[in-house]
């Protein structure tokens, strides 16, 4: 079997508030392949956000192991791209000096930069907004701004926190066809953080479920619709079914184990 | 259920031309906002009725004129003073000890602001011992000040300091902690040092709030001025307003209170102007 792309091995993870200690996340494993888009799902709380931002090497386990094409993951790097669910654009920098930003901390030269952002924003289609600060941008427009700067250093995995859940149908479902574009054409890895399953199915290759108190993976399920999907697929019988799947393991799952 | 949703739905035809006749009204309301003119023209309707008060109270003779003489004695009286060279020099005197003891304050203040704001050891460090001296009162330093230093400008840039540096470090901190924790995450994912993040993210980040903090101070930092000139100078516009008592100048007094609200509401505009072009972008809305 090769080596898979994000190897996570019995996480732990635990918040102390006050003497109440609480435990996040339980015994997470979780394999990504090369190229495997995943998607995490699973009811309010159930610790999506902590497990991808200990991923993202923003916070640390109390016990488990990560680790990328085999090297242990400890800090936040450059071969993670982190889109989080509140842009972070910064408002200071236009789009264009946004990605600038990026490609500066990852050492790239001035010219080169200039070069790279653009090609990026015309990636999303925002070749047109370059010289707009993020309070000009519509949300949408933000969203692919901080997709076409996480995408833009070359990560070799992408992690999203529900990225796209404070846009409208359209422009979401427009964000979702851009993405899969931008994942088949540069092979990236994605861990996708998401309580739309609707969305997971279109989007992934697999569907890991977690569930509540603790935090845990409680189901997997495999997305063997063909691709390029088109949006008919979300009508198709073979959708719906795993659609009904999908949430009813999310709601069995999302009843409490044991008081921690 | 349904029936709720039912009569749920026309109540929005109903609302909106309420709304619309408000609208037409163009009365002010909870967020709306009126035009620059109509702002201006307010405003200035207000200072000019309540310079109308006071010339009706000084010519019908409501107040006798040693206690509050009339608008034209103080006018008169401030183009004297302007004309003799007293005002240029008052001012001058002023202007000198408020620039350097506020340069002085801010200079400190905002990386030791940035520093607390950033590292919780250097908050535990400092944060209690300021809010401790914070709350001493400025006022009870003057005695002490001119112990110290004399009554020269050195006493002035230690009173506006005290005055301004201990509020001025606080408030720069919370600037500093209102910066939004996934910024500090998107420089830490990009893989910047701690010293990078906090020169090219937080710092950026917060400077607008900290130029409105400098904002602020600065017309506290007026206060502190005059009251340390009222107290022991030998110029300034808090000494001329402390010899015109003693004359009875109350034509002098009033006038260089009127000129130090002058003054502090055009530092004031200049520095929201300022604000308005060095932070361009957030106007047009955060992100
Ligand atoms: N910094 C923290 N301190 C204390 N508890 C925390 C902290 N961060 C998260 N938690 C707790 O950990 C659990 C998981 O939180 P997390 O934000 O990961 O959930 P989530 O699955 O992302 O939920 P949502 O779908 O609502 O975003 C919650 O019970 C939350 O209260
Ligand atoms: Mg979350």
């Amino acid at each position: 079997m090769s080596e898979p792309k994000l190897r996570i091995r019995g996480l732990n993870k635990s918040f102390r508030a006050g003497k109440i200690r609480t435990q996040a996340l339980r015994d997470i494993t979780i394999d990504l392949g090369q190229n495997e888009f995943v998607s995490l799902v699973g009811s309010s709380g159930c610790g999506k956000s902590t497990l991808l931002s200990i991923v993202a090497g923003l916070q640390d386990p109390d016990s488990g192991d990560m680790a990328i094409d085999g090297s242990p993951i400890e800090a936040p790097g450059l071969d993670r791209g982190v889109v989080f669910q509140s842009y972070t654009l910064l408002p200071w920098l236009t789009a264009q000096r946004n990605i600038e930003f990026a490609l500066r901390a990852a050492g790239h030269a001035a010219p080169e930069r200039r070069r790279i952002a653009r090609d990026h924003l015309d990636l999303v289609q925002l070749g047109h907004c370059a010289n707009l600060y993020p309070g000009e941008l519509s949300g949408g427009m933000k969203q692919r701004v901080a997709i076409a700067r996480a995408l833009s250093y070359r990560p070799k995995m992408l992690l999203m926190d529900e990225p796209f859940g404070a846009l409208d149908a359209l422009t979401r479902q427009q964000m979702q066809e851009l993405l899969t574009e931008i994942w088949d054409k540069h092979r990236l890895t994605v861990l996708f953080v998401t309580h739309d399953v609707e969305e997971a199915i279109y989007l992934s290759d697999r569907i890991v479920v977690m569930g509540i108190g603790p935090g845990r993976v409680t189901a997997t399920f495999d997305v063997p619709i063909p691709r390029p999907r088109p949006v008919e697929v979300l009508e198709s019988g073979m959708f719906l079914d795993l659609q009904r799947k999908v949430l009813r393991a999310i709601r069995e799952s999302s009843k409490r184990l044991e008081p921690v | 259920m349904t029936e709720v949703a039912a009569g749920e739905r026309p109540a929005p035809a109903r609302a909106t031309p309420v709304l619309e006749a408000r609208r037409r009204r163009g009365g002010s309301g909870i967020g709306r906002t009126i035009s620059r003119a109509s702002f201006v023209t307010v405003a200035s309707l207000v200072f000019a009725g309540l310079g109308l008060a006071w010339w009706a109270a000084t010519r019908f003779s409501l107040v006798q004129p040693i206690f509050l003489p009339s608008p034209a004695s103080v006018g008169s009286r401030l183009l004297f003073l302007a004309s003799d060279g007293t005002m240029a020099t008052d001012l001058g005197a002023s202007l000198y000890r408020i620039a350097i003891g506020f340069l002085i304050a801010s200079a400190l203040a905002i990386p030791i602001g940035v520093l607390i704001g950033t590292f919780t050891t250097w908050e535990a460090a400092i944060e209690p011992l300021v809010d401790f001296i914070r709350y001493m009162p400025v006022v009870a330093f003057v005695p002490l000040s001119i112990l110290w230093m004399g009554t020269g400008d050195g006493q002035k840039f230690l009173i506006i300091f005290i005055g301004t540096f201990f509020q001025q470090v606080l408030m720069v901190m919370d600037n500093v902690k209102r910066v939004p924790a996934d910024f500090i995450g998107l420089g830490r994912t990009l893989g910047l040092p701690d010293r990078k993040i906090l020169t090219r993210i937080v710092v950026p980040c917060a400077l607008p709030g900290i130029w409105d903090t400098l904002r602020i101070s600065l017309g506290w930092a007026w206060t502190w001025l005059v009251l340390a000139e009222l107290v022991a100078a030998t110029s300034g516009l808090g000494y001329r307003i402390t010899v015109s008592q003693r004359y009875f100048q109350t034509n002098t007094i009033i006038g260089y209170i009127l000129l130090l609200g002058g003054l502090g509401l055009v530092t004031d505009q200049a520095m929201k102007a300022a604000e308005a072009v060095l932070f361009r972008y957030a106007k047009r809305g955060r992100s």
